[in-house]
């Protein structure tokens, strides 16, 4: 693994009294997408701050590879943010606006133009729009506008904050994969905040998963959705199955009417000893719970299908299960429920599809 | 739907189109044709012969006119310098602040700018407020600070001090905060983002804030009669004096033209200067 190019140590940020980010520590690495995802409030936009240097932080220290930044100002720090807002010059036109960061340093005009239809290119807008004025363009052009700006400022680091969420739903698409595709083609380190977690999977190679101030879990998509560290973080990661488990002395009281199979009572009851932890809870996504009794059934237990929800390529079904209350169900459409809303069914899943989480 | 909406529109304006042209476009008129009049008419119907225009250039009004321009050139000047960074703490950094500001500004439009003047001048005529006092205390007196051009510039920046506050600070209003951090990120210096950003920017409300100024300046009167005594004459002197002891409406009414064509030509050209949709982002409809 390469040296990170940005490190935050134990960075800390009061207002007043009120604490928003809480000891942090990161490392980014070079040339990766990381994405930040957290509900409003987590502290997120308030981190991305520190980092591009609009903030300082109460305490705490901030290195680009080995250089101390967190008291430099934004216009010192060779980083840049693509805003929310997308914060463009309404007075200047699609090309003053890309060669902005150029004219700054005192770029010859014919140099900054040229730069400047080059990334018009790069970003699969026509030259013509170098004329254009701002508000002439779509929302997505827009987009693509902020973001020839940005590279034009040829960061060592590029910061978005949320900047697709004011988009409809199909453009958004587009661009978080065109964002993708722009992070392998410039090689550059890409930093996103974004509150979309759909978002945050699609594009990222790691996303830090932020509450209150503090990160819950950093980890590539595949490892936070199928092994969530806590329930907040398997709740955020889209819909899930949650079982709570206790134990008390050697015995395992699982909730409901559930059934184990004996190899599983001694594998949860084995790992929540190990941890010297008196309560656990079994993570199943919906997607990996079968109607009937299959073969590797370490979990099954009855119910009553409640309700079922078209998803498009997949439907959910929400199950009323004995003791567990609501199970959630997805099954793509050629693996349907072969029954109504109203009848009976067995749920079972098995133990290699599921993650524990210890103590909580 | 659309028509009603029309018709109503031009009924509730009807009004005031009504008294623009009663009392302004009709005055206008008259001094446009009393200013072609021979000298000294008193009739607006006698054989025109722009002897007053021709009169404009031997007399020595262009020298009035030159003080006038002078004078309201240097003070709104001053009051932009002065205004932009109260108007910029105004708009951005005070929150409560503000009002209280606005309201001490607004407040002293209350008393007539005649009373305020004649404030300043006890305040700074020899034997007045200071001299008397720093006599009194230490025995040495001056000549007091009145009758010259920066006193005069001094009053018409008091004066017209909220004609230049209020529109800056709307204009300053309209800079998007991102804009600027946005500038600033992509290593701006504070007066690149100044020069870049936020003056272009706030630029609908400079050339309104620098207009009020400027206009009602180039026209003011009291500050140069009652604070700089007779140092200099200004054009809106000379306009008065051929209306009231000259008894020469002709010229008077020749003068004001002057005047009038002067600032209008400066007022189309600074606001056709300001595209103010284009500022704003908005397409033009």
């Amino acid at each position: 693994m390469s040296d990170p190019i940005l490190q935050l140590k134990n960075i800390r940020k009061n207002f007043d009294t009120f604490e928003a980010i809480k000891d942090i520590s990161l490392d980014i690495r070079e040339g990766e997408f990381l994405t930040i995802v957290g509900p409003s409030g987590s502290g997120k936009t308030t981190l991305i701050r520190l980092m591009v240097g609009m903030d300082e932080p109460s305490s705490g220290e901030i290195w680009l590879r080995d250089e101390r930044i967190d008291k430099l100002p934004a216009n010192k720090r060779p980083t840049c943010m693509v805003f929310q807002s997308l914060a463009l010059f309404p007075h200047r036109s699609v090309g003053e606006n890309i060669e902005f960061p150029l004219k700054i340093r005192g770029v010859d005009l014919q140099v900054r133009r040229q730069k400047a239809l080059e990334l018009l290119e790069l970003l699969r807008l026509p030259q013509s729009y170098h004329g254009k004025r701002i508000h002439e363009c779509s929302g997505g052009e827009r987009q693509r506008v902020a973001l020839a700006r940005a590279l034009a400022f040829d960061p060592e680091i590029l910061f978005f904050d949320e900047p697709l969420s004011a988009l409809d739903y199909r453009l958004r698409k587009t661009l978080e994969k065109e964002l993708k595709a722009l992070h392998e083609k410039t090689g550059k380190t890409f930093v996103y905040i974004t509150h979309s977690l759909e978002e945050a999977m699609v594009m990222s190679d790691r996303i830090a998963i932020m509450k209150a101030g503090v990160f819950e879990q950093i980890d590539p998509a595949r490892e936070i959705y199928s092994r969530p560290v806590s329930r907040f973080v398997a709740e955020f990661m889209g819909e899930v199955n949650l079982i709570p488990f206790k134990i008390a002395g050697k015995v395992l009281t699982s909730p409901g009417e559930i059934m184990l199979s004996k190899s599983v009572t001694s594998d949860i009851s084995g790992q929540l000893k190990k941890a010297n932890a008196s309560c656990g809870t079994i993570v199943v996504r919906p997607e990996f719970v079968a109607f009937g009794k299959g073969q590797a059934a370490d979990f099954s237990v009855e119910g009553r299908v409640l309700q079922d929800y078209e998803l498009g390529s997949r439907i959910q079904y929400e199950v009323e299960a004995a003791g567990l209350g609501l199970v959630t169900i997805e099954k793509l459409r050629m693996d349907m429920f072969d029954g109504k809303p109203g009848d009976q069914c067995t749920l079972s899943w098995a133990m290699s599809d599921c993650h524990l989480i210890v103590g909580e | 739907m659309d028509r009603l909406n029309k018709r109503i529109a031009y009924l509730s304006a009807a009004p005031i189109l009504i008294l623009l042209l009663v009392f302004f476009v009709a005055p206008l008129l008259v001094i446009g044709i009393y200013s072609i009049m021979p000298q000294k008419s008193f009739s607006l119907l006698a054989m025109p012969d722009f002897s007053s225009y021709s009169l404009i250039f031997v007399e020595g009004y262009l020298k009035s006119l030159f003080w006038s321009l002078v004078l309201a050139f240097s003070s709104t000047v001053i009051l932009f310098l002065l205004c932009w960074p109260l108007a910029y703490a105004m708009a951005k950094i005070f929150n409560r602040f503000t009002l209280i500001i606005t309201i001490a500004v607004v407040v002293s439009l209350f008393v007539s700018e005649n009373i305020r003047l004649f404030g300043w001048l006890l305040t700074l005529m020899k034997g007045g407020l200071i001299e008397g006092l720093l006599r009194h205390y230490t025995g040495n007196g001056f000549e007091g600070a009145l009758y010259n051009v920066p006193i005069i510039i001094f009053g018409l920046v008091y004066v017209y001090f909220p004609f230049m506050l209020f529109p800056l600070m709307q204009g300053i209003a309209m800079i998007a905060e991102d804009t600027r951090q946005a500038a600033f990120d992509l290593g701006a210096t504070r007066w690149q983002v100044l020069r870049e950003i936020e003056l272009p920017l706030a630029a609908p409300g400079i050339v309104v804030g620098t207009l009020l100024s400027f206009v009602l300046a180039a026209g003011a009167l009291a500050e140069s009669k009652l604070l700089g005594g007779q140092t200099v004459i200004v054009l809106a002197d000379d306009i008065e004096t051929a209306f009231t002891y000259g008894q020469n409406w002709p010229l008077g009414s020749a003068l004001s033209m002057l005047l009038i064509m002067i600032i209008a030509t400066i007022a189309v050209f600074g606001i056709s200067r300001v595209d103010i949709d284009t500022i704003m982002g908005r397409k033009r409809s």
